[in-house]
């Protein structure tokens, strides 16, 4: 099979209190996917699940404390920084602190075709960023001379994503890239990058908390607990039919906007998060409805059910070879 | 017979600025008529910039300066008598938060004093509130309401920072609700939180109000949250409220364009059509167009719309809208 990107066994530790109380918390523990050509792959989960620090190892931003990253076939990409960021681009959050708000807008454009070496002339460059402009629905002209403060929230995270879209890149890493954006906004920023996808074969790497848009965008899903995956496959297999103890949870607790279907029953809250990082066995079993002996003991391994990926110790009979 | 325990009539307020020497006036409320019922949950929806923050500031009597009241009022009905908020002393105003009306903020973290624990901010809490003799047992009464609420004992030890943003949220709920206030006004408490812990609030809202039978008013740009927990829905845009509607009636049969933007935008489980955006922006508060507001945005805007607000139609007894397109557009009062 095709991958473009493949995350081997990340692991990433941090050290938390001062010298005397000091606890090692795993932010990322032991994580693998990979993610094809032309897919859009949701990482998905709650603050403190280790999604963006996956997403910070892979940009380069934190060092792993072990595992490696693969791109394109190369593990070594990682040192070739100028090869490897070519072909991995990222958008952000908040499109208030990305940009500067007392620089133009434009100016990233250009400083981008500088350091890869985009264009040769100025009217080469401006026709470059015109043409990634125009896939989001803007022009070089709407962004000539203006400063951040003169676009809309959704307007800058277009522009972000057209600022990616100028070295061509074969993936793009989108952490939350819709959760600042206005509700009545929202669906213009998803729906772009279907069409980036669909016309232009961008991979996206998708991290959220948002699992509505990550149904409606995202092609596969992997749902992570407290640094770990505990549930992996297709939109399809893993929000309709979730299988981890952790997932049903997460795809109940979802306020869907539907009166017919209103919360009923009661559920549990962790007090502090602490507490499950340093869980023994699974990270979820002080919290989970169908908790057994071994939960509390063994972490559970990956288990292959109905063509998900499901770390829960419910599925043993079923282990993936 | 009358059950409306905060109303606001024709009210307008404004941010007065002064940039540079030119006077700048931003719209915030522009014109709102609420009428918000004994014991009921009313969800006030709209996106970031159209004014829901500041009508609840106008809501909880907190109207400080750059922001004004321009004109309409303010009533809360105490006792069986509507009072006006706008005639009330600070010394009243002071009395009537948290034990009359109580507000929870987004941001939970600015509600505590990161040094002092949370016992010592209850404390000071009831002291402010009862008189000197009761405090001992004020105290005992905080701590029961904690455990009645199902919150652990031991956070009344902890200082803010140990508590995870759920619980921190949780117990600002806990410390709004100690003195049974009949309005709770929350804007966006579970904004900041994760799905789960959303929940949680929203489940510890909802127990509350059922015990206390008193009102919310909840402000959440979320529908979700909307759906799950509103009696009914005021959906405001630019300043304005543009329809008005039970719950079911707003996610069932939206009758104004952008409510149905609104609701059709929203991802479902099981249904991936594809779903569009509301085109354009927002209007900026400072510069709004003549007519509807919405007109710029509008798919079906027509003549009229650019150049006279509607006002509200009533649809069906409780639903109103003020869209040129639905009716007349008659002056109605809030329902």
């Amino acid at each position: 099979m095709d991958k473009l990107l493949e995350v081997e066994n990340l692991t990433k530790t941090f050290t938390l209190g001062s010298v005397l109380s000091r606890v090692k918390i795993t932010a990322v523990d032991n994580v693998s996917f990979f993610i094809k050509p032309a897919e859009i792959f949701a990482l998905a989960g709650e603050s403190g699940c280790g999604k963006t620090t996956t997403a910070r190892i892979i940009m380069g931003f934190e060092h792993a404390t072990a595992g490696a990253i693969i791109h394109s076939g190369k593990k070594e990409a990682r040192n070739e920084k100028v090869w490897f960021t070519e072909g991995i681009q990222a958008i952000f959050q908040d499109p208030f602190s990305t940009f500067n708000p007392l620089r133009q807008v434009e100016r990233y454009f250009f400083e981008t075709i500088q350091n890869y070496k985009l264009a040769k002339t100025r009217q080469a460059a401006i026709d470059r960023i015109d043409a990634k402009l125009r896939l989001v629905g803007l022009s070089y002209e709407d962004l000539a001379g203006k400063y951040p403060s003169e676009f809309s929230g959704g307007q800058l995270q277009r522009i972000s994503i057209a600022r990616a879209l100028l070295t061509d890149p074969q993936l793009i890493i989108a952490d939350e890239p819709v959760s600042m954006v206005d509700a009545s906004l929202r669906m213009s920023i998803v729906n772009l990058f279907k069409k980036l996808r669909d016309e232009l074969g961008v991979s996206v790497l998708y991290i959220t908390h948002d699992l509505a848009t990550a149904y409606y965008v995202c092609d596969r899903i992997a749902i992570m607990f407290r640094g770990d995956i505990v549930e992996m496959g297709t939109v399809e297999q893993v929000l309709m039919a979730p299988k981890h103890p952790y997932t049903q949870l997460l795809r109940a607790s979802i306020p869907e906007a539907d009166t017919a279907r209103r919360w009923k029953e009661e559920i549990r809250l962790s007090d502090t998060e602490q507490d499950e990082y340093l869980r023994q066995g699974c990270r979820f079993a002080g919290r989970c409805p169908r908790v057994m002996d071994i939960c509390r003991t063994t972490p559970p391994p990956d288990f292959e059910v109905e063509g998900a990926q499901v770390a829960c110790h419910l599925y043993a009979d079923t282990r993936l070879g | 017979m009358d059950n409306t325990i905060l109303r606001t009539e024709a009210l307008h307020a404004y941010y007065v600025l002064d940039v540079y020497g030119k006077q700048k006036i931003l719209k915030a409320v522009n014109e709102v008529d609420l009428a918000i019922q004994e014991n009921e949950i009313y969800g006030i929806a709209g996106e970031s910039g159209c004014g829901k923050t500041t009508l609840l500031k106008a809501l909880a009597a907190a109207v400080e300066p750059p922001l004004r009241v321009m004109s309409g009022r303010v009533t809360y009905r105490i006792a069986g008598e509507e009072v006006d908020v706008a005639t009330l002393t600070p010394e009243e105003k002071r009395k009537l938060r948290l034990e009359y009306i109580a507000y929870v903020p987004q941001g939970s973290m600015s509600v505590f004093n990161p040094v002092a624990r949370i016992k010592d901010t209850y404390r000071d809490f009831i002291e402010s509130h009862i008189s000197a003799g009761s405090k001992a047992e004020a105290f005992e009464l905080a701590k029961e309401h904690i455990v009645e609420l199902g919150l652990p004992i031991k956070i009344l030890d902890a200082y803010p920072h140990q508590l995870s943003g759920g619980m921190r949220q949780r117990v600002t709920i806990a410390l709004a609700t100690l003195l049974k206030p009949r309005i709770i006004i929350g804007d966006e408490p579970t904004t900041a939180l994760d799905v789960v812990v959303q929940r949680g609030v929203v489940q510890l809202l909802k127990d509350v109000q059922s015990r206390l039978k008193n009102t919310i008013v909840l402000v959440t740009h979320d529908m979700g949250v909307h759906a799950n927990i509103a009696d009914r829905i005021g959906i405001m845009y630019a300043g304005k409220i543009v329809e008005e509607a039970p719950t079911e009636k707003i996610f069932g049969a939206p009758a104004h364009p952008y409510t149905q933007y609104l609701i059709n935008s929203l991802p479902k489980f099981g249904d991936k059509t594809p779903r569009e955006s509301v085109p354009g922006a927002p209007p900026s508060l400072a510069n709004l167009p003549g007519g509807c507001p919405f007109h710029p945005r509008c798919p079906h805007a027509k003549e009229i719309c650019k150049q006279e607000m509607p006002g509200f139609t009533q649809v069906k007894a409780n639903h109103r809208v003020a869209c040129w397109l639905v009716g007349e557009g008659q002056h109605g009062q809030a329902a």
